[in-house]
C-alpha cells in the first residue's frame, strides 16, 4: 500500500469548502472559551458572540456563492442545495439566538454550554445538508443529534423537559443505528458509500435485484424518517417539542428539518428513480401518513406547543409530497418549502414564547384569550404566522404549499395532491383556534401583560414576518434560486 | 407618472388598491377617534366608488373582450401574471361591490361600537379582496383574492357577531375553504395540460379559454369548481353554513355576504367553471338545473316557517340564488343576462333587506317576528322602505327583482320547459313568505308596549337607504342601460360556448360525455 501524498491544494480547497462550518464551530468554541471568563452578568454577552458568528457564517456561505466546490476527496460538497439549505439552516440558527437573548432571561438558560451546544448542532446540520458521502451524512446528524438531546433536557428542573429528552435520546439513537446499518448494507453491496457512485450503479440489474441492498435503503429510510419525524416514526416529537426549551423547539422543528431532508433529498432524487415504483410508493404512503396522523392529532391539542409540534409533523408530509414527486419541481418545492417553513415556524413559536408566563402550562391556549386587541401587534403577528401554516394567500405558506402540491400534480400524482390540500382545510381548524382565543374569547382572568420583547427579539418576529411576506408576495427570485439548486444536484 | 396618467392607465389596479391603502392608513389612526376612523373610511369607498364609475364611463359597450386590460408579469417563469380587465359580465358586479361598500360603512355608525379601527380595516381589505376577485383574469391571482376574502370575513363574523358567532365563523371558513383547495388542483391540472397541450405555461384565462380540453379531464375539472363554487352561491344542499354566518354575523357582515360573497359563486360559475368547460357544463345541467330549483322552492319553504327575520332573509337568499343558476344553466342569452341582472338586484335587495333588519334590531335588540307587529303607525318611513325592499324582494313588476326573474324564467323556459314552471312557483312562495313577515311586523295592533316609543329612520339611515331604493326602482322601470352592457360580452360567452362544446365533443368517442357511463367505463378499464 503506498501511503497518500499530502495534498495542499486539495486541502484548503476542502477547507473552503466548508467555510461556514468552520466559523460556526469556531465561534461555539470561542463561546465556550469566553464562558470561563465572563461574570454571571454579563453572560449574554455569550448569545451575541454567536450571534456575529452566524452572521458571519451566513456572509460566508454567501461568499462561497453558488458553484461547485467539492471537498475532501468527495465526502462533501458545497453545490446549490448545500448553499440553500446552509443558508437555511443559518438563518434558523440567527433567530434562534435572536429570540434566545430574551428567552435566556426569562427561563435560565443563559449559559455558555446552551449557546455552545446550540452552535454545535448547527455545525453538525450544514455538515448533514452538505454530506455527499453516507457517512458524511452520518457523522452531521450525531453532531446535530446529540447537542440536540441535551438542549431538550436543558430544563434540569422540569419534568417534562427530562422526559422528552430521554424519549427524544432513545429512539434517536434506535434511528441512528437504523441508519447506520442502512449504511453499512448498502456498502456491501456496493462497495461504496458516495451517494453519486451509488446513484451511478442503480441502473444495474444486479443491484436493483439484491435484497441486501434494498433492506439498506429500507432502514436509511427508517433512520431519516425518524429524524424529520415522519409517520409512524414520530412518537417522540410532541414529547420531545413539549419539553423543550422553547428556542429549542422551534430551532429543532426547523433546522433539523431542513437538515435531514436535504440530506433525503439527495438521496430520493439521485436514486429513486431508477429503483422504480416501489420507493415511490412507500414514500407517497408515508407522506399520506404523516400529513393526516399529524393534521389530525393536532385538532384536539390545547397546549400551542403540542400543537405546534404536530403542525410540525404534518409539514414534513406536505414536504414530503415534493419528494414524491421526484423532479425538479418537486425538489425545489421542498427546498423553497423548508425556507418558508423556518420563517413561520420560528415567528409562530416566537410569538408564543412572549405570550406564555411559563414553560409547560404558559403554553395552555387559554391563556391567549384576549391578547388580540388588547397588544395588536403580537396578536396581528401571530395570527400572520398561522395563516401563512395554515396555507392561506397571500403568505408564503400558500406559496409553497402551492408549488408542492403542483410538482405532485405534474407528476401523476393528483390523488396525492388532493389528500393534502384536504388535509391542509382540516388544518384550518387548529391554527385558526388560537385566533379564536386571541379575538373573540373573553378572558376570564383578565389579560395576561407578554413579555416584553428586546430589540433583538423584535429583529428576530420582524424579519420573519417580512420574510413570509415578501416570500407570499414576490417568490420569483427564491424560487428561480431553488430551482438552479435542484439543477446543479440532477447534474 | 402624475394622478391622471395613472388613473388613465391603471385604473382597475388602482380600484383594488385604494381601499388596501386606506386600510393601511387607518392602522396610524389613534384608537380613540372612533369617529374620525368611521369618516375616513367612509371616504375611502367613497372615492372608490366614484373611481368605478369611470369604469363605467369608459366602458366600450360595442366590445366583447376584457377591457382596460392591465398585464404585468409576476412569477414569469412559471407563467404567472398579474392581469386585470372587466367585461360586461363582472361590470355591474364590480359596480354593485363598490356600490354596496359606503352604504355598508354608513349603517355601522351606531352599529359597531367596540374595535371600530380594526373593523373598518377588515372591511376595507374585504373590499380589495372582493374587486380583485371579479377583475383578476389570471387564474392564480383569481384564486389568491378568492381565498383572501375568507380572511376579513372570518374576522368580521367571529368577533362582531352574535351568540354563536365562533361556530358560524369557523363553519363559514372551512365549508368555503374545502370547496376552493380542490377547485386549486383543478386549477393546477389545467395549467399542466394547458402545457402538455400548448407547450406554455400560463395562468391566463384568456389563453386557457382557447383551449380544446378532453371531456373525460373537463368533467373531473368542472367537478372540483363545481364544489368551489356551489359552496359560495351556496347551492342546495351546500347551503348549510349560510343561515349560521348570515344569523350570527353583524348587519354590515350579512349585507356583504349577500351582496358580495354570494356572487362570487354565481360569478365563478359564469366565468371559470361554465366557460372553460362547456361539455361537462352541458353534460351537468340536469342535476344543476335540478339542484336549482330545489334550492328555490327548498329555500323559500323553510323561509316561511322562520321567527327570526333575518333566518327568513338568509333563507331567502338560498330561494334567490337558485333563480341565478337556473338563469345561468340556461346558456342563452335571456337566461345569463337575467341571471347576472338578478346577482346585482339580490345584492340590492338582499343587502337593504338586511339593513332593514339591522336597523329594526338595534332599536329592539330582537329580529323574532312575534316581538312586532303594528310598527307601520310608529314608524311610517321605516314602513315604507321595507314596503319597496319587500316588493322587490318578492319580484313584483316596477321594481328589479321582477326583470330579473323574468329573464330568467324566460331563458329557463327556452331550454326546459318544466324547471322553468316549478321555479315559477317558487315566485309564489316567495310572496308568501314576504308578505306574510312583512304582515305579521309593520300591520295589526301594537301588540308589544315597548314598539310604542320607536324612532323612525334618522337621516343617516335615511341617507343610506335612499340610493338603493333608487336603484330597485330604476332597474324596475328603465333596465335598458344594464342590460346593454352585457349583451356583447354575454353574446360572446354563448357562441364561443358552443364552438368550444362541438370541438370538444368532435374530440372524443361518442358517449363520453354521459357521466353514468363514464363512471362504469372507468371502473372496468385500466388507468
Amino acid at each position: 500500500m503506498t501511503p497518500i501524498p499530502f495534498d495542499k491544494a486539495a486541502m484548503i480547497q476542502g477547507l473552503y469548502s466548508i467555510l461556514p462550518e468552520l466559523v460556526v464551530i469556531a465561534t461555539a468554541i470561542a463561546v465556550l472559551l469566553a464562558d470561563l471568563f465572563l461574570p454571571e452578568r454579563g453572560k449574554k454577552t455569550l448569545c451575541h458572540l454567536g450571534i456575529a458568528g452566524t452572521v458571519v457564517a451566513f456572509l460566508a456561505a454567501l461568499s462561497l456563492g453558488p458553484g461547485r466546490i467539492d471537498g475532501f476527496s468527495g465526502m462533501i460538497v458545497h453545490d446549490g442545495v448545500g448553499l440553500f439549505i446552509t443558508l437555511t439552516i443559518l438563518a434558523t440558527a440567527l433567530l434562534t439566538l435572536l429570540m434566545a437573548t430574551g428567552y435566556s432571561e426569562w427561563e435560565e438558560t443563559q449559559k455558555g454550554e446552551f449557546y455552545a451546544l446550540l452552535l454545535f448542532s448547527t455545525a453538525g446540520m450544514l455538515f448533514m445538508a452538505k454530506g455527499t458521502d453516507l457517512m458524511t451524512v452520518f457523522l452531521g446528524l450525531e453532531t446535530m443529534s446529540i447537542p440536540t438531546y441535551c438542549l431538550v433536557g436543558f430544563h434540569r428542573d422540569r419534568m417534562t423537559s427530562l422526559e422528552g429528552a430521554l424519549k427524544y435520546f432513545l429512539l434517536g439513537a434506535f434511528a441512528s443505528g437504523f441508519l447506520l446499518y442502512g449504511i453499512a448494507l448498502m456498502y456491501s453491496a456496493t462497495g461504496t458509500t458516495k451517494i453519486p457512485a451509488i446513484a451511478g450503479m442503480i441502473g444495474d440489474l444486479r443491484l436493483f435485484g439484491n435484497p441486501v441492498f434494498m433492506a439498506g435503503v429500507g432502514l436509511l429510510l427508517v433512520g431519516f424518517a425518524f429524524k424529520v419525524s415522519l409517520v409512524p416514526f414520530h412518537m417522540w416529537t410532541p414529547d420531545a417539542y413539549q419539553g423543550a426549551p422553547t428556542v429549542v423547539t422551534a430551532f429543532m422543528a426547523a433546522g433539523v428539518k431542513a437538515a435531514a431532508f436535504a440530506a433525503l433529498l439527495r438521496v430520493t432524487l439521485l436514486t429513486f428513480p431508477a429503483l422504480g415504483p416501489v420507493m415511490t410508493n412507500i414514500l407517497w404512503v408515508l407522506a399520506f401518513l404523516t400529513m393526516t396522523v399529524g393534521n389530525l392529532s393536532a385538532l384536539l391539542q390545547d397546549n400551542m406547543k403540542r400543537m405546534l409540534a404536530y403542525s410540525s409533523i404534518a409539514h414534513a408530509g406536505y414536504i414530503l409530497v415534493g419528494l414524491v414527486a421526484g423532479d425538479v419541481a418537486g425538489g425545489q418545492a421542498a427546498l423553497f418549502y423548508l425556507l418558508v417553513y423556518a420563517f413561520m415556524n420560528l415567528g409562530a413559536f416566537g410569538v408564543a414564547m412572549l405570550l406564555a408566563h411559563k414553560e409547560d402550562d404558559g403554553y395552555d391556549i387559554g391563556n391567549f384569550a384576549g391578547i388580540g386587541f388588547r397588544y395588536p401587534v403580537l396578536g396581528g403577528l401571530l395570527t400572520l404566522f398561522l395563516v401563512s401554516l395554515a396555507g392561506i394567500p397571500p403568505t408564503a405558506g400558500f406559496i409553497g404549499k402551492f408549488y408542492l402540491f403542483s410538482a405532485a400534480v405534474k407528476n401523476g400524482y393528483v390523488g396525492l395532491a388532493v389528500l393534502g390540500v384536504l388535509n391542509s382545510a382540516v388544518s384550518i381548524y387548529y391554527y385558526l383556534r388560537p385566533v379564536v382565543y386571541m379575538y373573540m374569547l373573553p378572558a376570564p382572568g383578565g389579560i395576561p401583560v407578554p413579555r416584553p420583547p428586546r430589540t433583538a427579539f423584535s429583529l428576530a418576529l420582524c424579519i420573519s414576518a417580512a420574510a413570509v411576506l415578501v416570500l407570499g408576495l414576490a417568490p420569483r427570485s427564491v424560487l428561480a434560486f431553488a430551482e438552479r439548486s435542484i439543477l446543479s444536484l440532477l447534474m | 407618472m402624475t394622478g391622471v396618467a395613472l388613473l388613465d392607465q391603471h385604473l382597475l389596479s388602482v380600484l383594488i388598491a385604494l381601499p388596501l391603502i386606506g386600510a393601511g392608513l387607518l392602522l396610524f389612526f389613534p384608537r380613540g377617534g372612533d369617529d374620525a376612523i368611521r369618516k375616513f373610511t367612509l371616504l375611502v369607498t367613497i372615492a372608490e366608488f366614484l373611481l368605478s364609475l369611470s369604469v363605467v364611463a369608459r366602458f366600450d359597450v360595442g366590445a366583447a373582450g376584457m377591457q382596460l386590460v392591465e398585464r404585468a408579469p409576476w412569477i414569469p417563469q412559471y407563467g404567472i401574471s398579474y392581469i386585470v380587465g372587466v367585461d360586461g359580465i363582472s361590470l355591474w358586479i364590480l359596480m354593485l361591490t363598490t356600490f354596496i361598500m359606503p352604504i355598508t360603512i354608513l349603517s355601522t355608525w351606531s352599529a359597531v361600537v367596540k374595535n371600530v379601527k380594526e373593523f373598518m380595516v377588515f372591511m376595507l381589505v374585504l373590499e380589495t379582496a372582493m374587486v380583485g376577485v371579479f377583475l383578476a383574469t389570471d387564474l392564480f391571482l383569481f384564486y389568491i383574492f378568492w381565498e383572501l376574502v375568507l380572511i376579513p370575513m372570518y374576522f368580521l363574523i367571529g368577533v362582531w357577531g352574535g351568540e354563536r358567532r365562533i361556530y358560524a365563523a369557523i363553519k363559514f371558513f372551512l365549508y368555503t375553504f374545502v370547496g376552493s383547495v380542490l377547485m386549486l388542483v383543478a386549477i393546477i391540472a389545467l395549467y399542466f395540460h394547458h402545457h402538455a397541450v400548448t407547450g406554455v405555461y400560463t395562468m391566463d384565462l384568456m389563453k386557457l379559454y382557447e383551449l380544446t380540453i378532453p371531456v373525460k379531464l373537463q368533467l373531473w375539472l368542472f367537478a372540483a369548481f363545481f364544489l368551489a363554487f356551489a359552496f359560495k352561491v351556496p347551492m342546495f344542499p351546500f347551503h348549510t353554513w349560510l343561515p349560521d354566518a348570515h344569523v350570527e354575523a353583524p348587519t354590515a357582515g350579512s349585507v356583504i355576504l349577500a351582496a358580495v360573497l354570494l356572487k362570487m359563486g354565481t360569478y365563478g360559475f359564469l366565468r371559470f367553471a361554465m366557460a372553460l368547460f362547456p361539455v361537462a357544463a352541458a353534460d351537468w345541467t340536469p342535476l344543476i338545473a335540478v339542484l336549482a330549483v330545489i334550492g328555490i322552492i327548498y329555500g323559500a319553504l323553510v323561509a316561511m316557517v322562520q321567527k327570526d327575520v333575518k333566518k327568513l332573509v338568509a333563507y331567502s337568499s338560498v330561494s334567490h340564488l337558485g333563480f341565478v343558476m337556473l338563469g345561468l344553466f340556461a346558456f342563452n342569452l335571456q337566461g345569463i343576462e337575467g341571471a347576472i341582472l338578478q346577482m346585482v338586484n339580490h345584492g340590492v335587495s338582499t343587502g337593504a333587506l338586511f339593513l332593514i333588519v339591522g336597523i329594526i334590531y338595534e332599536r329592539r335588540h330582537t329580529r323574532l317576528i312575534s316581538e312586532f307587529g303594528g310598527l307601520a303607525k310608529v314608524v311610517p318611513v321605516f314602513c315604507l322602505c321595507f314596503l319597496v325592499v319587500t316588493l322587490s324582494s318578492i319580484g313584483v313588476p316596477g321594481t328589479n327583482g321582477f326583470v330579473g326573474e323574468f329573464l330568467i324564467l324566460l331563458g329557463a323556459f327556452k331550454v326546459q320547459k318544466w324547471y322553468a314552471v316549478v321555479a315559477a312557483t317558487g315566485v309564489i312562495f316567495a310572496a308568501v313568505y314576504m308578505l306574510w313577515m312583512f304582515q305579521r311586523v309593520m300591520y295589526g295592533k301594537i301588540t308589544n308596549e315597548e314598539n310604542l316609543h320607536l324612532t323612525d329612520m334618522n337621516g343617516r339611515e335615511v341617507a343610506y337607504m335612499l340610493p338603493l331604493l333608487l336603484f330597485i326602482l330604476w332597474i324596475g322601470v328603465y333596465p335598458q342601460p344594464f342590460l346593454r352592457r352585457m349583451d356583447a360580452s354575454v353574446n360572446a360567452f354563448v357562441t364561443r360556448f358552443e364552438a368550444k362544446k362541438q370541438a370538444a365533443l368532435a374530440g372524443s368517442p361518442a358517449g363520453e360525455t354521459m357521466l353514468v357511463r363514464y363512471f362504469d367505463v372507468k371502473k372496468g378499464g385500466a388507468r
